[in-house]
């Protein structure tokens, strides 16, 4: 709650200070608007940007939702299989030092300027984070946990399900937070290259015609939009694993007694 | 005791295991024969080879030679009437008391409703009574221990295997349990196989003390303890008692060992 506070106070003085220089400095609206303009910007057409940003919103989360599910099951297949270890995850490592927006052209090339190629850099680009968190936390079991498991007679399956999937969630969600982020700059970076829509396609339309204010104000809103995204993960990680240590302190209740 | 077919029946086993400085002789000719409902400590120094010897009963090792028989078949798979507690409480952090107790059922796919009351039994027994829906971290180490111990007891296991379970504790909890795992065992008589390298821990709770010896590790004495039950905490100031602790110290000096005091009292 308080942290909260902290971070609003901070980014309400940064505009404020922003509006100030502006109004004392004085610099051409096309080189640098004060936020006010911004907002009044935004506010002039309320409809068309929350259309665009529906669409950037769209692209990332279907990339994101995509790396989710695809990430997880490679990881899975990567855990228990030298063979899928030896040639996917060495795959995945290797082309993850090529920066993806650079094959974004090629994915307009190959899907066209449309909503699934925006999806699939999108996904491309996230997927990395989620498999390697995922592999991360899979493996990271206590060794004294896996016998307690040979004990009961649990077999793979099981220990799969009831240890390895649950003790990797709080990877996962680290793995995720990076994905989100990640996501929406894939999305943004496919719109950039081809594209009729989206605020990627706003900013490059609107930086064609030096209408500066309109540039910022797809930022802005590319700001608030990454925020949101990211802190809808961080609050599913509270819902879904309110044991893990980084959250304890959070809903720590009475102390037991010795 | 070893006369006619014993519940847990060991002979003969070798363990070694391989190591960049060659091998290490873990268990060397460990033959034990253990009643049902017995209460047996496996005691001696780190690295004797009582910790290994458990784990080839569990079958979590494979020894090298020699048989493990328990009524009367070869062990090959954990049996299935074993419950076993670690020296870590190993409880899931994921999950609240009462799923952990609840963990055997449900990786044997037994139905949680049905054996809910059990685990909520078994609470009430070790005075977590209350604590079924907190999470393990909301739960001090001897806590913990007794959830595990429950789990453990959960599908009423004929065997219960314990690894130095009290050895991460300190010595007043360590006391509490030792009178718990009595009662419990007074209550509902199991075989339990008991690790430890404390002898009074050992020669309170047993009925029977298996001193072993390292390098390479082995049976040196096995030695009956006949004391009244339930013991009481002050059995341990009395001199039948201490006779037994003496006893078992002269075994180890005897050995070499307890010069430099390896072993706790």
């Amino acid at each position: 709650m308080w942290r909260a506070l902290h971070i609003g106070a901070v980014v309400i003085g940064f505009f404020a200070f922003w509006q100030l220089a502006v109004a004392v400095a004085h610099p051409p609206e096309y080189l640098l608007p004060g936020p006010v303009a911004i907002f009044r910007e935004m506010a002039s057409a309320p409809l068309w940007y929350l259309g665009h940003a529906m669409l950037t919103v769209g692209s990332t989360l279907l990339g994101f939702g995509a790396a989710l599910v695809v990430g997880c099951l490679a990881a899975i297949g990567i855990v228990y299989s030298r063979l899928l270890e030896n040639t996917l995850y060495t795959l995945l490592i290797a082309l993850n030092s090529v920066p993806k927006v650079a094959l974004a052209p090629l994915f307009i090339i190959w899907m066209g300027t449309g909503l699934s190629s925006k999806v699939a850099i999108s996904f491309l680009i996230a997927l990395f984070a989620i498999v390697v968190d995922t592999v991360l936390g899979l493996r990271s079991v206590d060794p004294d946990a896996i016998d307690l498991f040979r004990s009961m007679r649990g077999g793979t399956l099981q220990t799969l399900l009831w240890l390895r999937m649950p003790n990797a969630l709080p990877h996962l969600f680290s793995g995720m937070k990076i994905a989100i982020s990640l996501a929406l700059v894939g999305a943004i970076a496919g719109e950039f290259v081809a594209s009729q829509a989206g605020l990627g396609y706003v900013i490059l339309s609107a930086q064609g015609a030096f209408q500066t204010t309109r540039v910022f104000a797809a930022i802005v809103l590319l700001g608030i939009l990454g925020t949101l995204l990211f802190f809808i993960v961080d609050l599913a990680e509270r819902l879904v694993c309110p044991w893990h240590v980084s959250q304890r302190a959070r809903h720590r209740g009475a102390e037991p007694s010795p | 005791m070893s006369e006619g077919a014993a519940f847990l029946d060991i002979a003969g086993l070798d363990k070694v295991y391989s190591s960049r400085d060659g091998a290490i002789v873990a268990l060397k000719n460990v033959s034990l024969s253990i009643g049902a409902a017995e209460f047996v400590s496996l005691l001696g120094p780190s690295g004797c080879g009582k910790s290994t010897l458990l784990r080839c009963i569990a079958t979590l090792e494979q020894p090298n030679g020699g048989a493990i028989r328990l009524h009367g078949r070869a062990v090959r798979d954990p049996p299935d009437d074993m419950g076993m507690v670690f020296q870590r409480d190993v409880l899931l952090d994921w999950l609240t008391v009462i799923r952990n107790i609840l963990l055997p059922a449900r990786i044997r796919g037994l139905p949680l409703v049905e054996w809910r009351p059990k685990a909520m039994q078994l609470l009430e027994l070790i005075g977590l009574d209350g604590f079924a829906n907190r999470f393990p971290w909301e739960l001090s180490g001897g806590m913990r221990q007794r959830v595990a111990i429950c789990r453990a007891l959960l599908l009423n296991p004929a065997l219960l295997l314990m690894d130095e379970p009290f050895g991460a504790l300190d010595a007043m909890t360590r006391d509490e349990l030792n009178l718990e795992l009595q009662r419990l065992w007074l209550d509902d008589a199991k075989t339990v196989l008991f690790v430890t390298h404390s002898i009074s821990e050992a020669v309170f709770l047993s009925d029977r003390v298996v001193v072993m010896s390292r390098s390479p590790g082995r049976v040196v004495e096995t030695l009956a303890i006949d004391l009244p039950r339930p013991r009481p905490l002050a059995i341990r100031e009395t001199p039948e008692f201490s006779r037994y602790v003496a006893r078992i110290r002269q075994i180890f000096e005897g050995f070499g060992m307890l010069r430099g005091s390896h072993v706790r009292a």
